[in-house]
């Protein structure tokens, strides 16, 4: 059984990920030292983590409320809107993408009147921002809900009769309370937003040097026969990802020492 | 400060948890909410600290009607049953949240939580976390944490359901001690007629989302208003509609005619008490309750047919 689960994960992630790793050095450490600074590279790593340094605290903020609504609140339609946010999961994103066009693009409900005010949404970073939030929004709220369950309502009511008023109630029992739910959904939306192609790639057309995120650059070096400069960035943002799930784990062990639960 | 509950009523969709609930608990005093699961005892324990909200009625404590009032201003301490500890903080921050959130200055925090923890014999556990402390010591630490803000009524959702026996015998007459000591205005709730018959000053008996009786641990077990309170508080034998305290029932000497017939089934000595299960003549099943001396003295053993003098039954009229 062991041997099927390891041999299965080998085949399907960890030979053809070595063999991006293999084939980015194959030829020493000049060619990737090149892909690395060339400009674009260097522009699409920088918005690339722009992009995740405003997507993910958005859908952190509201996954954990939307989570705290769901668990603790009593309202008509509680069980549809659990439905909604799982949406995203449910959807491709190229659909995300070509919708979100419908809507905030030139010719959209919402572009036209937005334009008026100079703000571009589409073809830029805001419309690649809302692609990149709408594809990793359920995470945080999925991850966090079941902690919420388990922690139950005890110690916040503790709180409450002890004179905490529902904010201070929030960030020093439930949030305490909740956090690796919150640390674990952080690390699988950064994770996702930093591979988002398709929505982004549909939203943000692609301007080299100006809306390409790491994935898209990824794509446009393949298509160009830079195979050196596809990979180069493939593993990249391999080792962002791995830096991501690395700095949960010190955090989470860093913590848990100091706070035996 | 003197709790007051006026003709409460709380609905769960369709279950009824209370109906027209009146209780009064006067200053300074050690009130039990005593009565089975699903009583409503519970239910109107969180309806005084305001972690619920009647359909109806008032709650008034002190000479303030605080029915609309949230938890956190009414100046209750509440202890839950399973003590709702924050986990993530020490036992220092668990007892200083109260005035923590209160913005006291630190200094005065810590003098206060140092007095508490030596009331509740917590001494020297000031910064362990919850997980690293017994169920007696978590429920001392709820205690401390719940008296730190100096509330004027203390409520405790069966303090002392989830201890082992012995340690819940300590806790109850420390509880005792504590209370002559601090005379906070205390309710507590339990499903354990020995517990509140032990424990508190006055016992409030509900069932079924009503009260049946309330008065001190003698009135109830002596003049019982009905049979569930009866039956409830203290051992019962029931004889049709009749009732009778098995220690009442009086084994005589020998079979001289002047009792009724009956045959020793068994004998279960449980320590001082010794329990005799008896089959009189007509065949009714009965236990008389006797002391370990009575029962050498007689010599009771099973399949002995001996007489025995029953008291005038109480009957309750239905």
């Amino acid at each position: 059984m062991r041997s099927i689960a390891l041999g299965y994960l080998a085949l399907l992630l960890l030979a053809p990920v070595a063999m991006i790793f293999y084939r980015t050095f194959e030829h020493g450490l000049t060619p990737v030292w090149n892909s690395v600074t060339a400009p674009n590279a260097q522009h699409a790593f920088w918005l690339s983590l722009e992009i995740v340094a405003i997507a993910v605290p958005l859908n952190t903020a509201f996954g954990v409320g939307m989570a705290l609504l769901l668990e603790r609140g009593r309202f008509w339609g509680k069980g549809l809107l659990g439905v909604l946010i799982d949406l995203p999961f449910a959807i491709s994103p190229v659909v995300v993408g070509l919708a979100l066009v419908l809507v905030y693009g030139r010719t959209g409900w919402f572009g036209n009147w937005l334009a008026g005010h100079g703000i571009q949404v589409i073809f830029s970073v805001p419309g690649m921002v809302l692609a990149t939030a709408v594809v990793s929004l359920p995470f945080v709220a999925r991850e966090t809900i079941p902690v919420l369950r388990e922690l139950g309502t005890d110690s916040e009511q503790a709180a409450e009769t002890l004179g905490a008023s529902a904010w201070q109630t929030f960030w020093r029992v439930t949030l305490p309370g909740i956090r690796w739910g919150v640390v674990y959904g952080v690390v699988l939306t950064t994770a996702r937003a930093l591979g988002e192609f398709g929505a982004v790639s549909i939203v943000s057309g692609r301007i080299e040097g100006q809306t390409q995120t790491l994935p898209l650059y990824v794509q446009d070096r393949f298509e160009n026969f830079d195979s050196t400069g596809a990979y180069t960035a493939a593993v990249v943002l391999a080792l962002l990802a791995l830096a991501t799930l690395l700095a949960m784990n010190l955090l989470t062990r860093h913590t848990r020492r100091r706070t035996p639960v | 400060m003197a709790i007051e509950v006026r003709n409460v009523g709380k609905r769960f969709g369709d279950f009824v948890a209370l109906e027209d609930v009146s209780i009064r608990v006067g200053d300074g005093a050690l009130t039990a909410l005593l009565g089975p699961s699903g009583s409503g005892k519970s239910t109107l324990l969180r309806i005084i600290a305001g972690l619920e909200v009647p359909d109806s009625g008032e709650v008034v404590i002190g000479d303030q009607d605080v029915t609309h009032d949230p938890a956190r201003t009414r100046g209750v301490g509440f202890v839950f049953q399973h003590y709702a500890p924050f986990k993530n903080m020490t036992v220092h921050d668990n007892v200083g949240f109260g005035l923590s959130v209160r913005k006291r200055p630190k200094a005065e925090i810590g003098e206060r939580v140092a007095e508490l923890l030596s009331l509740v014999r917590l001494d020297g556990l000031a910064e362990r976390y919850p997980s690293q402390l017994s169920g007696g010591q978590l429920q001392r630490m709820a205690l401390a944490r719940a008296l730190a803000v100096q509330p004027q009524v203390l409520l405790l959702d069966e303090p002392f359901g989830a201890l082992d026996a012995q340690v819940r015998g300590e806790l109850r007459e420390w509880l005792r001690r504590l209370h002559d000591e601090i005379h906070v205005t205390t309710v507590f709730v339990t499903h354990d007629q020995e517990e509140a018959m032990e424990v508190a000053e006055q016992i409030v008996v509900m069932n079924h989302g009503r009260i049946e009786q309330a008065g001190s641990p003698r009135d109830l077990y002596e003049s019982p208003t009905n049979e569930f309170v009866m039956s409830f508080i203290g051992p019962v034998n029931r004889i049709g509609d009749a009732f009778l305290r098995p220690h009442d029932i009086q084994i005589l000497p020998e079979s001289d005619g002047s009792g009724t017939e009956a045959l020793i089934e068994r004998v279960v000595h449980l320590g001082f008490e010794v329990r005799v299960e008896l089959k009189l003549h007509d065949g009714r099943d009965i236990w008389a309750q006797v002391t370990r001396e009575e029962a050498q003295q007689l010599e009771l053993s099973e399949g002995q047919i001996l007489s025995v003098r029953l008291p005038a039954p109480r009957v309750f009229s239905s």
